[in-house]
């Protein structure tokens, strides 16, 4: 008996591979928003690394946190690399965060019978929201210590045990160095390992009922004489090549993205995260992070304070429940025009959101973010009717490929 | 499109996809080692702790038959004002038989430094003090009999019982293999300063 028979006998590897790469079928006709899945694993992966390496050098004392970030950059052999790395990595996730699920609602990915895997991808989407958040608050530079303050006064609007709350996870009466010591623990141990076990369990959901496709329809139901579905090819080698190569494509961006404009316009990386935590002195104007900022858009559109933090939670839940809202047999909007339309207004008001949160609090504003919020919220109140009574055209019964 | 046009299978050429295979894994091994170099190279010492990589000792305080003990690198320099009569001891001890390595022919030391006084300048014996053995720090035993009565002077180790005389050379019996580190240093008896530079590279500390 051979040393592979013998390993192959033990271990459950050989199946797991067929199971998920070499026997996995997948539709064909994917196009080039399906790369967003295997770069967000890449991202992740890569995180993890030049996370462990800051990790190394960084100190979480409120006193010694903002010199030792200083000391990464300047002080470590290559810290600035892996500084950046970790910085820019973080904006990239969410640039194809929001590609994967835009993808999602495009195709109609998160409709029957792939609710759970949507839901566990949002999930990780807001867990990811976390991780961002308390990676924010370790620097401890002055954009640091009032974005903590803020979002950590938002659990003073619990009812009744709100201060209690809003006690409990700054580890005392406001941002020190208490609340510094368990925003690491949480940022590299259990917010880590959280979104770690929801990627692996969103993929495992995934490959249970079979992927989508751009033209909404399943493959599965047309299978050929091998019992494999006819418009299906196996993800390894076809698609773990295909991916191989849009991992070249994007480290190349995100290389070019470090080496020549790491702040990225100061959008990637903040002016005012190079000057160290001042209790006595409030930023000028306290924006969030960009992927933060639509919804921090909503929250300042209402004039009222717990108004304002339920509109944002309700933002935030809302899509959630998009797989029940979605009432059309048809499952891609390339067969739904009225939906398509709606979308990309949803997505271009989204980003708007994003621009109008990053601006001063001016009263010029007010209007374009209720505006904004209105059409946010509408797009979920009107998805049921619209989709009910929307007229659509008959997709095709095999997938749309032109072979290369 | 038909199905047939769509389901239909070109012959691969063989010879091409090995060629791109090797190509794409030279190439993505490149990329990989450009990126490891740098991981790797940002677990060194940063510029900080390098910058304390010298540390000087003022001699002034250390009246003659004292010692001081300075930090250097998180190691622990003695610097000892040898009277002439622990100097005599050296010599006693070599002529007994005691020691190990009595000419210092294991390079635990600078080439300046390869005499009996283990030092650049006799009176002043500077030193790590880090017992050869297993790392302990070992304590300055200076008078005759204080650790047998045949005692005549040096260092004794805590831990496992190591001795060495007033020049840190081992001495017969002790479980540390070597004598103990000199590291490289500059000295000035006029301005009484002693400059630890650099650890003797062939010097095996513990």
């Amino acid at each position: 008996m051979s040393f592979k028979e013998w390993f192959v006998k033990r271990s459950p590897l050989p199946e797991m591979w067929r199971e998920h790469m070499a026997e996995y079928y997948a539709p064909k006709n994917f196009n080039i928003f399906y790369y967003a899945g295997s770069l967000l694993l890449l991202m992740v992966v890569l995180q993890f690394l030049s996370g462990f390496l800051v990790m190394a050098h960084y100190i979480p004392t409120a006193r010694d946190a903002y010199d030792s970030v200083y000391g990464i950059m300047y002080d470590v052999h290559y810290g600035w690399l892996m500084q950046y790395m970790h910085v820019d990595g973080v904006s990239l996730i969410f640039i194809l965060l929001y590609i994967h699920m835009a993808r999602g609602m495009l195709y109609g990915s998160y409709r029957s019978p792939r609710e759970i895997v949507w839901i566990i991808g949002y999930t990780t989407y807001l867990a990811f929201m976390a991780e961002a958040f308390f990676g924010y608050i370790l620097p401890y530079s002055n954009l640091s210590y009032w974005a903590g303050t803020v979002i950590t006064s938002l659990f003073k609007s619990i009812p009744f045990i709100g201060h209690w709350v809003t006690t409990l996870v700054r580890g005392g009466a406001g941002m020190s160095g208490d609340t510094l010591g368990r925003f690491t623990a949480l940022h590299v141990t259990v917010v880590f390992l959280v979104i770690v076990g929801l990627i692996v369990f969103h993929i495992l959901y995934l490959h249970k009922v079979g992927s989508n496709n751009p033209d909404g329809i399943e493959i599965k139901a047309n299978k050929g004489p091998d019992g494999h579905p006819v418009d299906g090819i196996p993800f390894h080698p076809y698609y773990s090549v295909k991916d191989l190569f849009g991992f070249g494509v994007w480290l190349t961006i995100f290389a070019a993205i470090i080496f020549y404009a790491p702040t990225f316009h100061h959008i990637f990386l903040e002016r005012t995260m190079s000057t160290p935590a001042n209790p006595l002195k409030s930023l000028p104007d306290v924006t969030p992070p960009w992927y933060l900022s639509p919804f921090y858009a909503m929250l300042r559109a209402i004039p009222n304070k717990n108004g304002g933090i339920i509109l944002m939670v309700v933002a935030v839940l809302f899509p959630f429940v998009l797989p029940w809202l979605d009432k059309n047999p048809v499952k891609s909007t390339r067969y739904r025009p009225i939906t398509r339309i709606m979308l990309i207004i949803f997505f271009i008001n989204f980003f708007v959101l994003a621009y109008l949160g990053e601006q001063p609090p001016l009263p010029k504003y007010f209007f374009p973010e209720r505006l904004g919020a209105v059409i946010y919220v509408a797009f979920f109140v009107l998805l049921p009717l619209v989709s009910k009574f929307e007229p659509t055209r008959t997709p095709p019964a095999r997938v749309r490929f032109r072979a290369h | 499109m038909s199905d047939e046009t769509q389901d239909n299978k070109h012959a691969p050429n063989v010879t091409r996809r090995r060629f791109l295979t090797a190509l794409v894994t030279v190439s993505g091994a490149a990329v990989a080692g450009t990126i490891v170099v740098p991981m790797v190279k940002s677990l060194d010492p940063t510029a900080a702790a390098a910058a304390l990589a010298t540390t000087t000792i003022d001699l002034n305080p250390i009246e003659p038959g004292m010692q001081m003990v300075a930090l250097w690198q998180e190691k622990p320099v003695i610097v000892v004002n040898r009277t002439p009569e622990m100097l005599a001891t050296l010599d006693e001890t070599a002529q007994k038989g005691l020691l190990k390595d009595p000419n210092c022919n294991v390079p635990q030391q600078p080439p300046y430094c390869k005499n009996k006084y283990r030092s650049r300048v006799p009176e002043w014996y500077v030193g790590i003090k880090i017992c050869n053995h297993l790392c302990c720090i070992p304590h300055y035993r200076p008078k005759k009999a204080s650790v047998a009565p045949w005692w005549l002077g040096g260092f004794h180790c805590p831990c496992h019982g190591s001795m060495y005389d007033l020049s840190a050379r081992v001495i017969k019996g002790s479980p540390a293999p070597h004598n103990m580190a000199v590291p490289e240093y500059d000295i000035d008896v006029e301005k009484k300063s002693v400059v630890v530079t650099k650890m003797y590279p062939l010097a095996h500390l513990c």
